[in-house]
């Protein structure tokens, strides 16, 4: 006779939760770490912790429909002859071809191209595809340098020295075997079909001083024409952006750890770097000291996935932000409707981020000739530049409600905190309070 | 022949010069006076053009270098003929960290030492060096042919790729993945061809070289290597 004494409900562990056992009991049979792909995951301070006050009584908004509110940005007036012209301040983040298909590189393009920003190049060089449809391209010169040579640094319109990333700040690239095709193994002059681990120090510079004079070659090379980008991973963003001013940077890209990267050991994207929201200010507070702010444009990137965003980290004091995984989203990564394909990999819309084995569905984080069909380009492209556009919309909506003609005019006081950590990271005060945790009142 | 005195002439007074250089220039050969150390001196020259400099040299010079031909009179500082494509680059010195880094293709000479990492992250220039190189040198270098008369310090060809390295001289140690191969008939000609091309055509033995290039087991990640990652 089965007992009638009450019982309590199985109890899961707070500290083992069942994704840290899951993850445990993986180590155990694989004897390797876990390898993915995107940003971190776990939940952090972010922009949702920030409300902007919107017009009253002491402030005079702007018409939603009527009155202009610009959107418009000039990248790398420093130094360099041929600053870049962006019509609105978002912009794609690095993201290699090989990493991506080439049908995913060439949507990216287009759509960027269709609202007037750039693309950026990734560790594997640049391909003739994304020069072609990309109006404005960025190229990056990362420690790698595969693929790197003068003409397509001249055939740029900006060059980005990469540092580091947000997911993965202090570690090299990683595209793992299935990923290197023949075509990604010429541009790389590596063997077809290797685990490639690129390096994490540039080969040929060491330090600010060093790179003060790779930076000087670069523009000699490119007879000073073009914007030179310092991108970093955020970790130490007041540092780095004071030491990467002096170097010379026309421009400084800070990109928090929820950025995304094409393959990374999870341990290292969920614990290496700083979030995004805790970057910006340090970095705006590095460019004020050495009144360089708005000289050398500050471009924030990792988690930015909506007009509040932009707006919130435009009002924080960046000039322009990139958006990677939100780009890719737009493109039709995680697509509800590819569910059936998701679950026979184990894992569902939503979720899916083993972008390292190349299998994806969309064709978006792949070199299989098949599965790369699946994306349109210029059906891509026309999402990405939908999406993009609304980033633009959704960001003046807010400023005109500030009362800004300019979402460069967006500022701190125009925010609030909803918790008191983002208040004290952000530095702007406690919603209903006019407490800034860490700054004395007066 | 023009001569570019840095004395009073800038370095981007004189790289715009030579990039503004036509295919079919007739001002096939340059010399620049005085450069004192001077950082990315003729960097990003795309002509087939004879360059002398009187001179040490920092930073950078013939960064990503094509066509020309390159003689350096001196000492070269950090990342000579970084990143090359094609041509050929001389040093009757010796030559910093780095030298030859990432290089695509051409030809680097160099007539002294080299400092540490010499032909890191190689990607198909040949490089010869008279005298002997520091550590680290050939890390994760990807091919081409890096020649050491003398000797070789720490960890050379760290999980190198497929570049060949040859030294006459002795190696400290080798580094991750890095193994001495046998020399075949076949390794003995492409040497004695690079020798040739570096201009050593009388009294080198190629066989007097020892040949290291890359065991493969690191190609792909695998549990049982994690010692030497």
């Amino acid at each position: 006779m089965a007992s009638s004494k009450p019982r309590t409900e199985p109890r899961f562990s707070a500290t083992f939760d069942r994704y840290t056992i899951s993850e445990i009991q993986r180590a155990a049979a694989t004897g390797i770490y876990d390898i993915r792909g995107g940003g971190a995951k776990r939940r952090l301070p972010h922009f949702d912790d920030l409300l902007f006050l919107g017009a009253s009584i002491s402030r005079y908004p702007l018409e939603g429909y009527r009155e202009k509110c610009g959107t418009d940005v000039v990248l790398g007036s420093r130094f360099a002859r041929k600053p870049i012209h962006l019509k609105i301040p978002v912009t794609i983040a690095g993201m290699s071809f090989g990493a991506l298909s080439g049908p995913a590189k060439e949507a990216l393009g287009r759509g960027a191209s269709a609202v007037g920003t750039s693309t950026t190049t990734g560790d594997g060089g640049m391909t003739d595809e994304e020069r072609t449809h990309s109006s404005i391209l960025v190229y990056q010169v990362l420690p790698s340098r595969y693929g790197m040579n003068p003409d397509d640094l001249r055939r740029a319109d900006a060059i980005e020295v990469v540092v580091g990333q947000g997911a993965k700040p202090g570690g090299g690239g990683m595209l793992l075997g299935q990923k290197i095709s023949a075509r990604v193994a010429g541009m790389r002059t590596l063997p077809e079909g290797i685990d490639q681990r690129s390096a994490s120090r540039h080969p040929d510079w060491t330090g600010p001083d060093d790179l003060e004079i790779k930076i000087e070659e670069l523009r000699e090379i490119t007879d000073w024409e073009k914007p030179i980008y310092v991108k970093v991973g955020a970790s130490r963003p007041y540092y780095d952006t004071a030491l990467a001013v002096k170097s010379g940077a026309d421009v400084v890209v800070i990109d928090g750890m929820q950025g995304g990267t094409a393959a990374t050991q999870e341990v290292f994207i969920e614990n290496v770097g700083i979030p995004t929201l805790a970057a910006i200010r340090q970095a705006v507070e590095a460019l004020q000291e050495l009144g360089m702010h708005r000289k050398v444009q500050l471009v924030i990137s990792g988690g930015i996935r909506n007009g509040a965003d932009v707006a919130k980290a435009l009002a924080l004091g960046a000039d322009a932000v990139a958006i990677g995984t939100a780009a890719l989203i737009a493109l039709g990564d995680n697509d509800p409707a590819l569910e059936a394909e998701y679950n026979a990999l184990g894992t569902t819309a939503g979720a899916y981020d083993d972008w390292q084995d190349g299998r994806d569905p969309a064709g978006i984080t792949t070199q299989d000739p098949e599965l790369e069909k699946r994306l349109d380009p210029i059906i891509g492209g026309r999402r990405l530049a939908n999406f993009l556009s609304v980033l633009a919309l959704e960001a003046q909506t807010i400023a005109r409600a500030c009362g800004k003609s300019h979402l460069h005019n967006l500022e701190p006081e125009d925010l609030v905190a909803l918790t008191v950590e983002a208040a004290a990271i952000a530095r702007v005060p406690l919603v209903g309070t006019d407490w800034i945790p860490g700054q004395s009142r007066t | 022949m023009p001569v570019v005195d840095l004395a009073w002439q800038s370095v981007r007074e004189l790289n715009a010069a030579l990039h503004r250089l036509a295919a079919e220039t007739n001002e096939t050969l340059w010399e620049i006076a005085n450069p004192n150390g001077k950082h990315a001196i003729v960097a990003g020259v795309d002509a087939p053009i004879g360059i002398e400099i009187k001179g040490h040299v920092g930073y950078y010079c013939a960064g990503m270098n094509k066509q020309a031909s390159v003689r350096i009179h001196g000492n070269a500082g950090t990342g000579v003929a970084e990143n090359m494509m094609s041509g050929t680059v001389h040093v009757m010195g010796d030559v910093s960290q780095s030298a030859g880094a990432t290089g695509h293709g051409g030809l680097l000479i160099v007539d002294g030492n080299a400092a540490a990492r010499c032909g890191i992250s190689m990607k198909g220039i040949d490089i010869v060096v008279k005298g002997s190189i520091g550590a680290m040198s050939a890390f994760m270098a990807q091919a081409g042919n890096l020649v050491v008369f003398g000797d070789a310090g720490d960890a050379l060809g760290d999980s190198i790729y497929e570049a060949t390295i040859f030294v006459r001289g002795n190696v400290k140690s080798l580094g991750a993945d890095c193994i001495e191969r046998p020399m075949t008939e076949q390794d003995r000609t492409r040497l004695a061809d690079l020798l040739g091309r570096a201009g050593f055509r009388d009294g080198v033995d190629p066989g007097a070289f020892r040949m290291y290039g890359s065991a493969r087991r690191l190609y792909h990640f695998h549990i049982d290597n994690v010692s030497s990652y």
